[in-house]
């Protein structure tokens, strides 16, 4: 499959004129529709629409117009999560009850990616309103992973994750509300970015808990992902929860080294990931002893609250979840069952039908956590304990520059594993749900395999360092080039 | 086990989302082990810790009060079940 593998070298080559945008466009759709039925990224490809922008922009080209005035990403295929509105296009978050919506109006970060020369080829899978951690919630069908296609790609940006660890794009937009980029790019074996709350719109963006959701890059490299955030990040007066700060240049922050840099090692992650999985504690030890050689200084640091992180996001995102979902009721959009001619009726067939057995569980907990006599006991408790988990980060932050942690307690498993226990699935987001309650930026980057199935290595920041934590993110991966190391499996079994 | 506080029936009529006898029953036992989790915030001490409800430093965002272009009726119904004339259709709500 004839595809370059990252952003920067398939715009290096549109820029020499070596590579049109509508062969980069054509080679992406290729290798996705070829590995569609092994591994299902995609809810909806979008080849017409594609190969017309792709055109258009290569028209640009053939009239002189530089690639450089085309913008940062011109002419590179990319991804979609489908939580983000594409106008006049499907998008259905995963869920029966949009499963007819085509948004009057594009996502504030689409509408930059496209305005930044991107072209989007399809909407990716992913869990049903973004709940879940191993793409299976799909009301659709679970996408694969392309390391091993008995195994789940993680969640809820499974499909995208997906289709850019197998190759097909480089670069896919995802959500984290709790771990949902984090998790699948450890599991896809690509970089995934949830950037501070707040730094990039949500406008367009489907709700699921609106105090934590955040849209991010997920890509083949942490250039890649510096230049997609770049694009995709600042205020947007469409959303008064973006902040009007500037925006730092973030190619300028990758650096080789990391002279200078105290890098914070979490006590209390550590403690955790021992006791339960030597191969994973093995290789996240390897990766800080490889911080260290880079020049890093490692610190001790506590998150003594962290481990109250699961029961505080059971409660604030359900709450919030229960709020943001009581708008579907098939009486504006999506779909509509109506049989009785009672509204009331109207309204709860609607749910009843429309939603599947996650969104279910956490809009009725959600709803208890909000319900008078519960409110204070459940919710505002929750609340409490986010001011101290987000004052830990602040006292760890006083030590060091960045933490370096666990994306992940596992390498991806196999379908079906989890799917008869919530508690057990919440589990795998134990290392990343801290630092969205804190609203801080987080990554995870490739740090190696066990069992030959990839493990990613979260570096978190204080908000708004995400330069920073790219640059030191990039230090590691160009030491360490994890990602070029295991090929993925399922493009063995697609060749042609 | 912990204790499932939760009246089910009940919170399923607020949420305006009905469940059958086995969501209900599979529900019940998938919360009882959430709420191990749960109870642990109720060993901590947090009187005196004020609530976050967000973390972000911004507080009353306002734009100026001008007039602008909106969403036009015909893409605003555009996704409507059920319309008449500029109108999203649902059934009688007042008896």
């Amino acid at each position: 499959m004839k595809i370059a593998k990252t952003a920067h070298e398939l715009s290096d080559a549109i820029r020499r004129k070596e590579l049109s945008s509508r062969e980069a466009v054509e080679a992406a759709l290729d290798s996705a529709q070829a590995l569609d039925p092994s591994l299902r990224a995609y809810i909806t490809l979008l080849p017409e629409r594609a190969r017309d922008r792709a055109k258009q922009l290569d028209d640009r080209i053939a009239r002189g117009d530089s690639a450089d005035s085309l913008g940062a990403l011109a002419g590179i295929p990319v991804a979609v999560k489908d939580i983000f509105c594409l106008e006049g296009e499907l998008t259905t978050c995963g869920s029966r009850i949009l499963g007819n919506f085509r948004p009057p109006y594009s996502a504030t970060v689409v509408n930059k990616l496209e305005a930044a020369g991107a072209i989007i080829i399809g909407k990716t899978n992913m869990d049903e309103f973004a709940m879940g951690s191993s793409c299976e919630n799909s009301a659709f069908f679970p996408t694969r992973n392309p390391y091993d296609v008995t195994r789940v790609p993680g969640g809820s940006s499974g499909g995208s994750a997906s289709t850019v660890g197998a190759g097909s794009v480089p670069i896919a937009l995802g959500t984290d509300t709790g771990g949902s980029i984090r998790e699948p790019a450890s599991f896809c074996n690509i970089v995934g970015v949830k950037p501070t709350y707040g730094r990039v719109s949500r406008y367009g963006m489907i709700a699921f808990a609106s105090s934590l959701d955040q849209a991010g890059p997920m890509t083949r490299d942490i250039r890649d992902a510096a230049t997609t955030l770049q694009v995709m990040a600042g205020h947007d007066e469409m959303d008064s929860t973006s902040v009007d700060t500037p925006v730092p240049n973030y190619a300028a922050a990758l650096r080789t080294d990391l002279a200078g840099v105290r890098i914070g090692i979490v006590t209390e992650f550590e403690d955790s990931i021992g006791r339960s999985d030597a191969a994973m504690a093995g290789l996240y030890k390897r990766a800080y002893a490889d911080l260290e050689r880079l020049g890093a200084t490692l610190v001790e640091v506590h998150l003594p609250h962290a481990q109250y992180g699961l029961a505080t996001y059971y409660l604030i995102a359900p709450a919030e979840c229960s709020s943001n979902l009581a708008r579907y009721d098939g009486a504006r959009y999506g779909c509509r069952v109506n049989e009785s001619g009672d509204v009331f009726t109207m309204f709860e067939h609607t749910r009843e039908a429309g939603f599947g057995d996650e969104v279910k569980r956490r809009i009725i907990l959600g709803t208890y956590a909000l319900s008078a006599g519960y409110y204070d006991a459940y919710y505002v408790r929750a609340q409490k304990v986010r001011t101290l988990i987000k004052r830990d980060f602040d006292n760890a932050f006083a030590q060091c520059d960045a933490i370096a942690c666990p994306a992940v307690s596992c390498p991806p498993f196999e379908l079906g594993a989890k799917t008869q226990d919530p508690v057990a699935m919440y589990l795998m987001d134990y290392f990343t749900i801290p630092m969205s309650l804190a609203g801080i930026p987080a990554l995870s980057v490739p740090a190696g395999y066990v069992n030959e199935l990839p493990v990613g290595l979260q570096f978190a920041a204080p908000a708004f360092e995400e330069a920073r934590m790219l640059g030191i993110a990039h230090a590691y991966e160009q030491a360490t080039h994890h990602a070029d190391q295991v090929a993925p499996k399922v493009l063995a079994g697609a060749a042609r | 086990m912990a204790d499932v506080p939760i009246d089910i029936d009940h919170v399923s009529k607020l949420a305006r989302l009905p469940l059958s006898a086995s969501e209900k029953e599979r529900f019940s036992g998938q919360f009882a082990r959430l709420f191990q989790f749960i109870t642990e915030l109720q060993q901590l001490d947090v009187e005196k810790i004020t609530a976050t409800a967000q973390v972000i430093p911004l507080h009353n965002v306002f734009r100026d009060d001008t007039v602008r272009d909106s969403l036009d009726h015909e893409a605003a119904l555009a996704n409507a079940p059920d319309r008449e004339g500029d109108y999203f259709k649902t059934p009688r709500i007042l008896e």
